[in-house]
């Protein structure tokens, strides 16, 4: 089937090929980190993880999501998803590589990563997250392979393969579980010890997930007039409208209990994303407009009227996409390192070099994701599904 | 054969690409000489044998590393009962003064490059 | 929960004694001591040492702080440990520190108003709390950092450390420091001491006690240069110095509610 990704219009050709001009230009920064360090990254002693590990911990999401179609699917026998679920499979294994990556592009000796796996280490959460991740990986892509090749030959899948999508579902939960443990965990981290961290996440991924894929859903119907068609479109919907409300909702549940309960620590990183400490407060408009974001999403998308608009729902989306991305791709990071252990801020402000690494792993993800989407949408225009 | 034409010349000329080094080296007739080595005047022996020594240095070194780091041990009896501090920089070096000519001096003829030095500091007296 | 813990790690040792008491035999006359104090090391120390090594079954540290109102004092300690270590003088965020001084409002989150003005203008060491439950340890993914089980330093290993910094944002008390470049630079050469190691770009490191100078039979060198404002001694022995400072002097530890147990006590 890899040969559906050889043959394209020039507008598929340019596309990778600018991609590939975005992750060049971002290796060359990353050969100079490689050369000099971490030092060249906004990060500091206080500030110890940045862009990178926020990235990784919003795309960890963004590969669970890909259960949200799968489970309806496979557990409860909903037909309207049967179109695009390849579309979700691929993406997780497009979201997935870009987590691998930028836990290498973070570490500060990429070199021993195998350090991992020589000596194991069961008590320490990023040994499972290392598992999780890797395993999920493979999974979507046996699922996703397997299942596309039964389509292609149009027959029924193998038997054996339904143990393996079974396993997805409980992996999906796992990988973003795992992820969220890795924060929830830290004693003296108050804006990440909470036990509804992986609740959190899994909210946070359940909308933001399938909004993005719902996006390039929208974008395939213009470039190449594929239609997931109008139920799909609505269930999934529905399913984002549903997770965005408990997203936020727990965030308020976080909101309540620090400043209801008046714990200085607790109260502390709020303080510090919302309003500002000690006069350091350059992540403020960030984070109210993440807030208005979300609630001019949720209006949008509760009234069933407004939603089922395809007119008004990509902006939605883009919206909801947005907030979400600085919730987690930013403000959770830099909420559980300010204020710092001694209380003072210590403020992190991104390097560009930083940057260009962070969106040279984007191009690389995109990549993936056109070539393996190529080839998925190739055969199912050969058996005529669109 | 499938495409036979393209596929046996080019496995051909991948063959002869990857083994260059070697028949290179045999048709050039270039003999690998081993690099003189600057020993210590004033020590008759190593804390092991020199020919053990020259084979096992770098198992040695990581068996001290892991010892002396995380079991906490300090010291190693060499065969003859002399002790000595299981350390690079205060009991190789202090001895072997001069790495470039003894550590590099092999190191680099061979392509080996270990990255003890980015840490442990090269002896001062390296004349 | 930590009693429980410890009484079964006391009652295991004693087994252990029994057990295998002619293996214990070997162990140096301290640990014997130790023993002695009712706290039986679990775990036999290390072999091949040093005759003269100190030796413990739970090192800890006491800082007297009210000696520290002198920044020479203050500075003597830093330069002591940091010229020991090879540790690198980098101005900013990106720093690299193994001992240095804070306020008592730093060191101690959770503080009282109203203090007296002796106490606000202290300067406390800070420095690896050397935690006997230590999340640095629980959440590192390659053993690059543990906790010794027969002294309780908790130590780094630079070998196989692979930088991914879970052990900073687990120290609830921002011991530990990454080497976001190559330390050699900011090293003045001619003051670099040549029996110890830097350390390379993208390795985490933090205060290790002194274990180098511990098995040369020395004390830690901010506590050789503290002029007795610094004491260092075995926890687990109720004659040694610590414990007599604890058992005579009102002492904090720094964030206790969190459960680490730190080692390093301030007498206030």
């Amino acid at each position: 089937m890899l040969e559906k990704a050889l043959k394209g219009s020039p507008l598929y050709w340019f596309w990778l090929f600018f991609l590939a001009c975005v992750a060049g230009v971002g290796s060359m920064a990353y050969l100079y980190q490689l050369n000099f360090g971490l030092g060249v990254t906004g990060m500091s002693r206080d500030v110890s993880w940045g862009f990178y590990i926020a990235q990784f911990t919003y795309l960890v999401g963004v590969a669970a999501s890909a259960v949200m179609l799968v489970l309806p699917t496979y557990l409860h026998h909903y037909k309207a998803f049967k179109k695009m679920i390849i579309l979700g499979e691929f993406m997780a294994i497009a979201a997935v590589s870009m987590c691998l990556l930028f836990i290498i592009v973070d570490l500060g000796q990429p070199q021993r990563a195998m350090n991992v796996i020589l000596h194991p280490t069961p008590g320490s959460i990023l040994f499972w997250d290392m598992i999780v991740l890797n395993g999920y990986l493979f999974i979507n892509l046996l699922v996703g392979w397997v299942t596309l090749q039964a389509e292609r030959n149009e027959v029924a899948p193998p038997k054996w393969i339904k143990f393996f999508i079974y396993l997805s579902i409980f992996w999906a939960f796992s990988i973003h579980t795992v992820t969220a443990f890795l924060y929830a965990g830290l004693p003296g981290r108050h804006y990440w010890l909470t036990a509804i961290m992986a609740a959190r996440f899994l909210a946070s991924a359940f909308c933001s997930g399938p909004a993005i894929l719902l996006l390039l859903a929208f974008l395939l119907k213009r470039l190449v007039n594929f239609d997931p068609g109008k139920e799909a479109i609505k269930s999934l919907a529905k399913i984002i409208t549903y997770a965005m409300a408990l997203n936020v909702f727990f965030f308020l549940l976080e909101v309540f209990t620090a400043f209801y309960s008046d714990i200085p620590g607790h109260k502390a990183p709020i303080v510090y994303l919302f309003s500002g400490t000690d006069g350091f407060a350059q992540w403020t408009p960030f984070m109210w407009l993440a807030a208005i974001l979300a609630f001019v999403s949720l209006a949008l998308l509760i009234p069933a009227k407004l939603r089922d608009n395809h007119e008004l729902l990509p902006w939605t989306l883009l919206f909801l996409v947005l907030a979400t991305w600085i919730d987690k791709g930013i403000g959770l990071l830099v909420g559980g390192f300010t204020p710092n252990m001694f209380e003072t801020v210590t403020e992190y402000i991104p390097s560009i070099p930083e940057l260009a690494i962070v969106l040279a792993i984007y191009a690389m993800g995109a990549m993936i994701l056109t070539v393996l989407w190529k080839i998925a949408l190739g055969v199912k225009q050969e058996v005529g599904h669109f | 054969m499938y495409n036979a034409k393209y596929i046996m010349p080019g496995l051909v000329i991948f063959l002869g690409l990857i083994t260059f080094p070697l028949w290179f080296n045999v048709l050039s007739c270039t003999r690998y000489e081993a690099p003189k080595l600057a020993l210590p005047a004033d020590q008759q022996e190593c804390i092991i044998d020199t020919k053990v020594m020259r084979a096992e240095h770098m198992t040695l070194l990581n068996d001290w590393r892991d010892k002396y780091v995380r079991d906490g041990e300090v010291t190693f009896t060499a065969a003859n009962g002399k002790l000595y501090d299981m350390s690079l920089m205060n009991t190789c070096m202090s001895c072997h003064t001069n790495k470039e000519q003894f550590c590099d001096a092999c190191h680099t003829k061979n392509s080996v490059y270990p990255y003890c030095w980015e840490c442990h500091i090269a002896p001062r007296g390296n004349q | 929960m930590s009693k429980t813990r410890r009484d079964f790690l006391k009652l295991a040792g004693a087994c252990a004694c029994t057990v295998a008491a002619s293996q214990l035999v070997g162990a140096n006359a301290q640990a014997a001591d130790a023993g002695h104090g009712g706290h039986a090391p679990a775990v036999a120390q290390p072999a091949n040492q040093h005759d003269n090594a100190l030796h413990g079954t739970h090192w800890g540290m006491v800082i007297d702080t009210k000696r520290f109102t002198d920044p020479l004092l203050v500075q003597k300690c830093m330069d002591a440990c940091h010229l020991t270590h090879n540790v690198p003088k980098i101005d900013g965020p990106q720093e690299l520190k193994w001992i240095w001084a804070a306020s008592y409002l730093e060191t101690f989150t959770e503080h009282n108003h109203y203090l007296p003005e002796s106490v606000e203008q202290r300067s406390f060491m800070l420095l690896c709390n050397h935690c006997e439950n230590p999340p640095c340890v629980r959440v590192c993914p390659t053993k690059a950092t543990f906790k010794r089980a027969w002294d309780g330093i908790v130590q780094m290993d630079m070998h196989r450390c692979i930088g991914c910094r879970f052990c900073m944002a687990a120290c609830p008390y921002g011991a530990r420091s990454f080497n976001f470049n190559n330390p050699r630079p900011y090293l003045d050469e001619t003051k670099m001491n040549p029996d110890y190691p830097t350390r390379m770009r993208g390795v985490v490191e933090k205060c290790t006690f002194c274990v180098e100078r511990l098995a040369q039979g020395l004390m830690p060198a901010c506590v050789e240069a503290s002029d007795g404002a610094i004491l260092f001694g075995d926890l687990d022995d109720p004659h040694s110095s610590v414990r007599k400072a604890l058992a005579s002097k009102f002492t904090v530890r720094r964030k206790v509610s969190l459960g680490t147990e730190p080692s390093v006590y301030y007498i206030i």
